[in-house]
This record gives structure tokens, sequence and C-alpha cells, in this order.
């Protein structure tokens, strides 16, 4: 699509175009490319010179065992986040899709934890299970459970898992309600006339009706766990027990700033680069499906 | 979004209508709970925290925490840690929005050399989270003498396409006759952007502002990196700052007190401009 109507001129459009580019160009293009250069060498221990390796990081990282479990790590990790995010969220739009009235009020009360920085969420969520002074861990206590998710590896994963899925439950919640209201009643209505009960109705015309939206939400979420939860990690279990919570994102920090290896880090920000990619191509495959239907 | 009445056939009356608001109401309880409990030992002193289980209502500390938190704070007072976040939040979302319109009108209104690779090299950049980039990023911005300032906080944060590529799709909605009628008119390219365009992209310009004002406000690593200086903290990432390191016990009310400050914020301005936050968040996913 092209505008009919045009202005004149080239260097008043460049001059318009100017301050992004400069921005982009700085900030984003050559700190990418310098990812992409770093990737191929090692500093020496006192950071003066570095020697070409060739892919040699590459070759070390796929054969470390540390970052394969924290790929493997990851893959638990967003699949969990996923899962529960976005199915508190389905079950929660279903329900407020069948108010007649009312929908509106449980959205407004549904959708502010958005604003919740995926830190504080950590800090709360911390809190409460914190081993010495936490209510729920209190209270689990007093039922006999032990709750320690600073010694227990899987205890830490499902407390990153619950903190992360928490403040994302809003945001799926209100793509699925807007999903299932442009579902058109007619169509509900006529099963419901086939004598179609609510849950085969769901199953068989609501869910299928719905897939693009969930598709969406899926990648969306995906990204969102591989990338934005890093503050929940960094708050609540700063990668640990024995990096049973160290995902992709946490390990390119904690080996480029905290540790110092910086052609690791970089190989692994490139890393991670293809990875954003495949998701994003599959993301805009989806979107042109979209459009051609 | 409105719709048509129901019929009475999926309508749910009775015991399954109970059922629909109980389910709903556990929902929203699940969503308060965590919340409620950062409240509430903002509220209580010290003592009724580390003597588990604290309270479930509010205590009388209220003012006493939150004085304590944004007048003296731990390592910066939260007042400060909230001017940043502020300055961090505004900057972005303003800066984003005005090098993206300018650039977008440039796209879209004008026929200039390298045009289409300035678009695509834009909209490269559409989903590459700065994690992605940290170290080398970190490295451009010390190089610069950008750390621990504004500038550092917020220029690498703008550095993305997202709006360009949302503004490119308004303008091209927008009829050409406009355009056609102000060349006639004699209008210069700027009078148009400015009198016509600018206008007209309101609505848009305050979606997004809701929008990127909450994605600047939470940002985490980024400040965490490059503000070492306690008084460049952002709020969101100055809570952990507070913890003690080893053994020593934090000072809750007061590390409570600032979670809950540190959301108020983008809270009220999505529960403010809902309208505005729904259209731009569906708005920017597209």
């Amino acid at each position: 699509m092209e505008k009919r109507v045009l202005f004149k001129g080239i260097w008043l459009p460049l001059l318009l175009v100017l301050p992004q580019i400069l921005i982009t160009a700085v900030f984003f293009f050559y700190p990418a490319g310098q990812a992409v250069w770093q990737s191929l060498f090692i500093p020496d221990p006192f950071g003066l010179s570095s020697q070409f390796v060739g892919l040699g990081n590459f070759e070390y990282l796929l054969s470390d065992r540390y970052y394969r479990a924290s790929f493997v790590t990851t893959a638990i990790f967003s699949t969990l986040v996923t899962l529960v995010s976005m199915g508190v969220a389905l079950y929660l739009a279903v329900l407020a899709d069948r108010l007649i009235k009312g929908s509106g009020a449980y959205r407004t009360l549904l959708i502010w934890p958005y604003a919740v920085a995926p830190a504080v969420a950590g800090v709360l969520w911390m809190f409460m299970f914190n081993t010495r002074v936490g209510v729920v861990t209190w209270y689990l206590g007093l039922l006999g459970y032990d709750w320690n998710h600073v010694l227990n590896e899987g205890e830490a994963m499902s407390l990153v898992v619950i903190a992360s899925s928490w403040g994302r439950i809003s945001y799926n919640f209100l793509f699925f309600l807007a999903g299932l209201q442009a579902i058109p009643r007619s169509v509900i209505e006529a099963a419901a006339i086939d004598g179609a009960r609510f849950w085969t109705r769901f199953r068989t015309i609501v869910f299928p009706l719905l897939s693009p939206t969930t598709f969406f939400l899926l990648v969306v979420n995906i990204v969102y766990a591989f990338f934005e939860t890093f503050g929940v990690i960094h708050t609540i279990t700063s990668g640990g027990p024995q990096q049973a919570t160290t995902i992709l994102v946490y390990k390119v920090y904690a080996d480029g700033f905290v540790g110092q290896d910086l052609g690791s880090s970089a190989a692994q920000s490139v890393i991670l680069l293809v990875v954003v990619s495949i998701l994003t191509i599959i993301q805009f495959k989806y979107i042109e499906r979209r459009v051609h239907y | 979004m409105s719709r048509s009445p129901r019929s009475g056939m999926v309508e749910n009356r009775g015991l399954g209508l109970w059922l629909t608001h109980a389910g709903l109401i556990l929902g929203v309880a699940f969503i308060f709970f965590p919340i409620w409990l950062a409240f509430v030992a903002s509220t209580v002193s010290q003592p009724e925290i580390v003597h588990p289980p604290m309270p479930l209502v509010p205590g009388d500390q209220f003012f006493e925490n939150y004085r304590k938190a944004l007048v003296a704070g731990v390592n910066a007072p939260v007042a400060l840690m909230l001017l940043n976040s502020g300055v961090m939040a505004i900057g972005i979302a303003v800066g984003k929005i005005i090098i993206s319109l300018l650039s977008a009108f440039a796209i879209v209104y004008f026929r200039f050399p390298f045009r289409r690779v300035f678009f695509w090299l834009i909209f490269l950049t559409l989903m590459l989270p700065v994690e992605v980039r940290i170290v080398p990023t970190y490295e451009v911005v010390a190089g610069f003498g950008m750390l621990n300032s504004y500038s550092g906080l917020i220029l690498p944060l703008i550095a993305s396409a997202t709006a360009t590529f949302l503004f490119r799709q308004f303008f091209m909605t927008v009829p050409d006759e406009l355009a056609e009628a102000a060349r006639v008119d004699g209008a210069r390219p700027m009078q148009f952007f400015w009198d016509i365009l600018l206008p007209m992209s309101r609505t848009n310009i305050a979606a997004l502002f809701v929008i990127l004002f909450i994605y600047g406000w939470n940002q985490y690593l980024w400040p965490l990196l490059i503000t070492t200086d306690p008084s460049m903290n952002t709020i969101v990432m100055g809570i952990k700052q507070m913890f003690p390191s080893g053994d020593d016990i934090a000072d809750w009310p007061v590390i409570m007190a600032t979670s809950i400050l540190a959301m108020l914020p983008p809270v009220v301005v999505v529960i403010g401009m809902q309208r505005l936050f729904i259209r731009g968040l569906v708005e920017s996913e597209k």
C-alpha cells in the first residue's frame, strides 16, 4: 500500500528520519553487531587483548553442561509460565464471558496487575514465601509442609513460575475475553438448539474459533517468559539454588556482568538473538495468514 | 464491546450464575492477595512481621513507614527513586513518540533515497529486547560517559520501532484528500503534519503513551546495570537493593511500602485510562 499524495523534497524527510536512524544505529545495530563480533573472540584474563576463536565460543557453550542445563531450565520454565498464565486467564475469561452483566467490572478488577513490574511481583511473592517471615510458608508449616525455596530446586522453580504467571494473567485475560466476545452468538445458540451442552460447545466451537487469539498469545507469552521475567528471577532466586532457575537471559547477565566472561556472554546473546528471530518469523507468518483469511 | 442480548438458551441462571461469580471472585482474590499482604506489611511494625504469622489486617504504622521510606529509604530516599522512575518513564514515552511520529511521517508522505532501506532497518528492531544485546549496549553507554545519567537510562530503550510501525499503519489510513487539499492550499509539509496529522493522531498518541509509560516505569535489568550510584536508582530496581546482603534482617515495612509506591503510578494509569490502555495494548500487538 502506498500513498498517492506525496510531498516533494529529499532533505526534509531525511532530516525527519535522522533522529530515529541515529539512535537505532548507535544503541541497537552497533551493539547487536558487537555482540556478534565479540562472540568470535576470547579476551585474555586482563582484558588487554583478545584472541580470535571463530565459532569456538559456540562450540564450548554447546558442550557446556551448565549451558545445556540452562536451555532445559528455560524450556521448562517458559512452558509452565505460558500454560499457567494462559490456562488461568482462559478459565476466567470464559466465566466472565458467561455473564450478561458485570463482565466489565471483573475486567477492571483483573487487568491492573499488568501494570505491576515483574521485579515487584517477584518481591511480593518472595515476601509471601519467605523462609523466615513468609505468611504462606508459616501456614504451610502448620500443615506440616516445610517450604524452603532457597534450598529446594523444585520449590524454587514453582515459585518463580507462579510469580511470573501471576502478573501475566491480566494480559491474557484481556485478549481471551475480547476473542470470546467476538464470536457470534448465533453460532453458539445454534449449537445449543442442537442440544450441545456447555463443555461440548466449548470444545467443538468456541475453542477452535478462539485459536487465532490462542496462537498469538502463545508466541507473545513465550517471548515474555524468555526475557521479561528476568526481574522475577533476579529478585526471588538469583538463578539458584544450584542454577535451578538460571534461565538463558539470566545466564547472559550472570556470565557477562558478574562472571565477566564477555566472549561467552556475547555468544549466548547471539543464540538468544536467533531464538527471538525464529519466534518473530513464526509470528509474522501467522499475521500474514490472518490477513489472508 | 457491546453485543445483542442473548437468548435464554445459553444464559445461565440460578446456581450456574452463582458458580460463575464464585469462580471469578476466586480469581480476583488470587490476583489481589499478594498486593493486600504487601499493603498490610507496609502498615505494621517490623516486630509484627519478623514474628510470624504477620497480621492480615492493616496496622497503625502507615504514615510512619511511608514517611520513613520516602524521606530516608535504605540506600536512597524513595522520593528520589520515584522522581528517577518518572523522568525515565516519561522520557522514554515522549522520546519514542516524537522520533516515531517524525520518521513515520517521512516514510509515508515522502519518496526519498534509501526510504525502503530505512523502513526495513527500523522494522528489524521490532522484537529484539534490550536484554539480548545487553553487554555491548552497556559498553556503548559507558563509552559515552552516560552511566548514572538520565540519557543513559532513556536512549537505549527508545531504539526500537514498535511506535514507528504503529504510526505508519495509522497514517496509511488517513484519507489522501486531506494531504491533497493541504497541498493545493499551499501548506508546507510540516504545516500539514502539525495542523492536520498531529491532531488526528491524538488518540493513538495517548494510547501509546500509556503503554510506553508502563514499559519504561517497569524496566529492571537496564537500570540495574547502569545506575551504580544509589541516587540514580529507579524505584523498581531499587527495591531489591534495599535487602541487606548476608544474614541481616530486611526492613520489611519500609520495603513493602516502597513496593506499593512502585506499583502505584502505573496502576493508576491503567485504571484511570482503561480505554486508552486496552486500545494501546491491542494496537501495539497487532
